[in-house]
């Protein structure tokens, strides 16, 4: 009993929503991106990009803010190279995707060499946004709720507020009516005089600027450097997130809390050691559930019906 | 009828041509439309036609040529532009998102309320207004999927009207239309008409062309053939105008005793769709050696399904099928086909070729690997080839060679090389889904003729078609598929389109 309350406890929550932040963000992004109609598998480079970015920006003025400001920025610029050749230039999405993914290796590294001159690990940032945490006056107090969204550090509550915005974006604006056309029956919105290519392009920026923010929390507001392999895979299990949730924002929400929550949940078996077996084991845990909940619920979601289909008005062949 | 006021041109095109990166779609055509007039644009498939009207409304832009509106030169960049000078179009393909509501369908891209967030209230207030000032019935809220293609038009009208048209382009309205919906359709064209809006409706079918324009356009091969009055023109005029040469309208069908026991039966056939509702709900018919048993319905009342379970492409949850007697509800689909079965799918893209492979290798696909289009393991190519050729003789398939890919075709051609393939197997039963869907008279006239000639070798057929006019010309018997079920048999000759239309829409009488 007491094994079992030293696991399933208050911190248990805390740390949930601590470890789906970065996979919340990007997962949120994604969604908006692929009710665009582009597919997006290029959250992983887009994560390392801004991590990176963001520890450069932090690193070299001394201020976290500007670091985050760069990280996302980062992450939108780099997510720009998906959209020139998706919708511009008609490169298949995944193909694309995937480029992007192992340039943002390359490019990190080049980098590394040349403003620390290794790769591996950054020097740490003088302050990181980690030192922000503050607690809401009131609301903190509240038990289990409080310590999980109210006594927090300043990603974490954007992420909040971005969550929300998300939702109202979709669901009640204009702009974000056309996106989901664009997504769904391009040349319907073409046709009616709303540009599909713009939606598309603002879909993919959406994504590249959440993307972006996960990085920053995991370089500057998590840590107070950048390491080679920090995001660990934590792109895909994005992308896990936005399918198993439906391609809906509140959908991968949901689904970026439970692999936070598996997470956080192996941690605590690894140290606390309550079971007879090697503690390594539980390490797979996360990405076990990811395939279960991938595998269990992908056949229930319908993605946009032309995600990933090439809008073009003229085509070659008539 | 005609309520053009005094002549007043309110558009003109002048000289427009359209080239695509491989087709010249458009060359030197001119148009004139009145206020208040009705005019139609008649022409085969590819002629044309919605391409001159793409480029009117601002999808395209035109490779030469300028269009006039209300004696005022107008250059379109996109549809933005053109609906902002009162024009509205109604395409082909319906331009709806299936799973937003009627509302959002009709706002979108001109949306009520401020600062980028949409005003639902006043939307819907709008939307029901319109359809009421119109006579256009449609609930606001329900989600598009659900409305069947009559409301659906309805909706892309309401659309146009909307954004407040002056000038409506209709592509191709009634294709997809039951005869009763077709009847529903004209009465608003003629009450939009009568509200001051003009209208060019672009058709292939010449009943409708004298039923509601004034004045008719015949394109072919994207030139302009002609200016007709429709009053004082025929239908065969309009035909020899639109195919460039004399056609035969009906095909002549020898009526014949059919007499024998069935060699096609289905017992209570239940199919699930992958909703898992019952898209064959105890299906039962038959079919006999030289008679054409044509299935009428609305698309979706269960026509794929019917398809596919036949010829062992689906999971039947119950019921038989029998073939000459012999139970053939567990063979598999290469089974079937060795019994001489042949089948026409209805989607020649998708299931009837491979687009990317050669004429010759489509022509033996599935019959690849018997002899004598084998050697041991090898592919017997001077055989295939050989035999392809005399294929191509046979069918009158045009083209330059049988080692193009059968991608390359026309439609009418892709089909003619999918007949070759199924008849030359002297089948004793034939299934054919849609063999004419989206070709043209020429191709319709012939692909009819040998279907024809396939009954008269008594071979049993049962035809699948959402062409009415079709379904009439050829069946012997006419069965109505109504929800996954036949609700109706019908002898041609002794009913009309619209009884029959009246049972396709779920339609009783004692
Ligand atoms: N968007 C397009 N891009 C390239 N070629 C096209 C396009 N649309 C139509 N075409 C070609 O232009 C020709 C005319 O087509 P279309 O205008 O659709 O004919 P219709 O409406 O009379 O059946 C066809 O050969 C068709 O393949
Ligand atoms: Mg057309």
């Amino acid at each position: 009993m007491e094994a079992f309350f030293a696991i399933f406890n208050t911190d248990l929550l805390v740390a949930t929503i601590r470890l789906s932040t970065p996979i919340t963000l990007a997962a949120v992004g994604a969604t908006i991106c692929e009710k665009s109609g582009i597919v997006n598998i290029a959250m992983e480079g887009m994560m390392i990009m801004g991590a990176f970015f963001a520890v450069i920006i932090a690193y070299y003025t001394g201020n976290p803010w500007l670091g985050l400001v760069g990280g996302v920025a980062a992450g939108g610029i780099f997510s720009l190279v998906h959209a020139v050749a998706t919708v511009t230039f008609h490169l298949d999405h995944v193909v694309s995707g995937a480029v992007l993914n192992i340039l943002s290796f390359g490019i990190v590294r080049y980098l590394m060499v040349l403003f620390f001159g290794h790769p591996g690990t950054t020097d740490p940032i003088p302050v990181g946004l980690g030192g922000y945490q503050f607690a809401i006056p009131g609301l903190s107090k509240i038990p289990v709720l409080g310590p999980m969204f109210f006594n927090q550090t300043p990603i974490i509550y954007m992420s909040f507020i971005l969550i929300v915005g998300a939702l109202f974006f979709l669901k009640k604006t204009k702009v974000g009516l056309h996106l989901r056309a664009a997504g769904e029956h391009p040349l319907a919105l073409e046709t009616i005089g709303v540009s599909v290519y713009k939606m598309r392009y603002l879909g993919v920026v959406i994504s590249g600027l959440f993307s972006g923010l996960a990085g920053a929390y995991l370089s500057i507001e998590n840590a107070v450097s950048f390491t080679e392999g920090m995001s660990n895979g934590r792109g895909f299990i994005a992308l896990a997130a936005m399918i198993s949730g439906g391609w809906t924002a509140l959908g991968s929400f949901a689904a970026a809390l439970f692999f936070g929550f598996a997470d956080a949940f192996q941690i605590r078996m690894q140290i606390f050691k309550v079971l007879p077996i090697p503690a390594e084991i539980f390490i797979i845990f996360p990405y076990i559930a990811t395939v279960i909940a991938v595998a269990g619920l992908v056949k229930k979601s319908r993605p946009p019906r032309a995600d990933g289909i090439d809008f073009m008005i003229e085509r070659e062949d008539g | 009828m005609s309520t053009v006021k005094e002549d007043r041109i309110v558009l003109e095109m002048q000289h427009i041509s359209k080239q695509f990166p491989n087709v010249l779609a458009n060359e030197d055509v001119s148009i004139q439309l009145k206020e208040g007039e009705i005019i139609s644009l008649l022409g085969e498939n590819g002629a044309g036609k919605s391409t001159l009207m793409n480029v009117l409304y601002g999808l395209y832009r035109p490779s030469a040529g300028k269009i006039i509106l209300n004696d005022e030169e107008v250059e379109f960049s996109s549809p933005k532009d053109a609906i902002e000078k009162g024009l509205g179009m109604v395409h082909q393909h319906f331009m709806l998102v299936d799973n937003l509501s009627v509302t959002e369908n009709i706002i979108l891209g001109s949306e009520p309320g401020k600062a980028g967030i949409i005003d639902y209230k006043s939307a819907r207030k709008e939307v029901a207004e319109l359809s009421e000032k119109y006579h256009l019935e449609v609930e606001p809220d329900a989600i598009i999927e659900s409305l069947s293609v009559g409301l659906q038009q309805r909706v892309e009208i309401l659309k146009a009207l909307y954004r407040k048209a002056r000038i409506l382009i209709l592509d191709e309205p009634t294709a997809v239309l039951t005869p009763h919906e077709v009847d529903q359709l004209f009465l608003v064209i003629k009450k939009l008409r009568d509200s001051g809006v003009s209208m060019i409706i672009i058709t292939h079918k010449l009943e409708e062309v004298k039923a509601i324009s004034d004045r008719v356009y015949i394109l072919r091969r994207g030139k302009c053939e002609g200016l007709r009055n429709t009053k004082d023109v025929t239908k065969e005029d309009l035909a020899n105008l639109m195919v460039g040469r004399e056609v035969v309208l009906t095909v002549h069908k020898e009526k014949k005793e059919v007499t024998g026991d069935s060699i096609f039966n289905l017992e209570n056939v239940i199919v699930k769709n992958e909703k898992g509702i019952n898209a064959l709900d105890g299906l039962s018919l038959n079919v006999r050696p030289g008679e054409i048993v044509g299935i009428a319905g609305v698309d979706g009342n269960g026509q794929t399904e019917l398809a596919e379970v036949l010829m062992g492409l689906c999971k039947l949850e119950s019921g038989r099928i029998y073939y000459k007697g012999e139970d053939i509800s567990e063979l598999t689909t290469k089974q079937r086909r060795n019994k001489s079965i042949s089948n026409v799918p209805a989607d020649r893209h998708r299931f009837g070729l491979i687009l990317p492979m050669t004429i010759s290798e489509n022509m033996v696909l599935g019959f690849h690997d018997e002899k004598p289009y084998v050697h041991g393991i090898n592919l017997a190519l001077d055989v295939i080839h050989n035999y392809s050729e005399k294929m191509v003789k046979d069918f009158d398939i045009r083209t330059p060679g049988v080692d193009i890919p059968a991608g390359n075709l026309s439609g009418g051609n892709q089909q003619k090389v999918i007949l070759a393939r199924e008849f030359s197997r002297n089948p004793d039963f034939l299934l054919v889904a849609q063999p004419t869907r989206g070709l043209d008279v020429g191709a319709i006239e012939y692909i009819h003729s040998q279907i024809l000639k396939m009954r008269d070798r008594n071979v049993g057929i049962l035809l699948i078609s959402l062409e009415l006019e079709e379904i009439f010309s050829l069946s012997d018997r006419i069965l109505v598929l109504y929800e996954g079920k036949i609700v109706k048999e019908f002898v041609p000759e002794e009913t009309t389109d619209k009884e029959v239309g009246f049972y396709m829409t779920g339609g009783k009488k004692e």
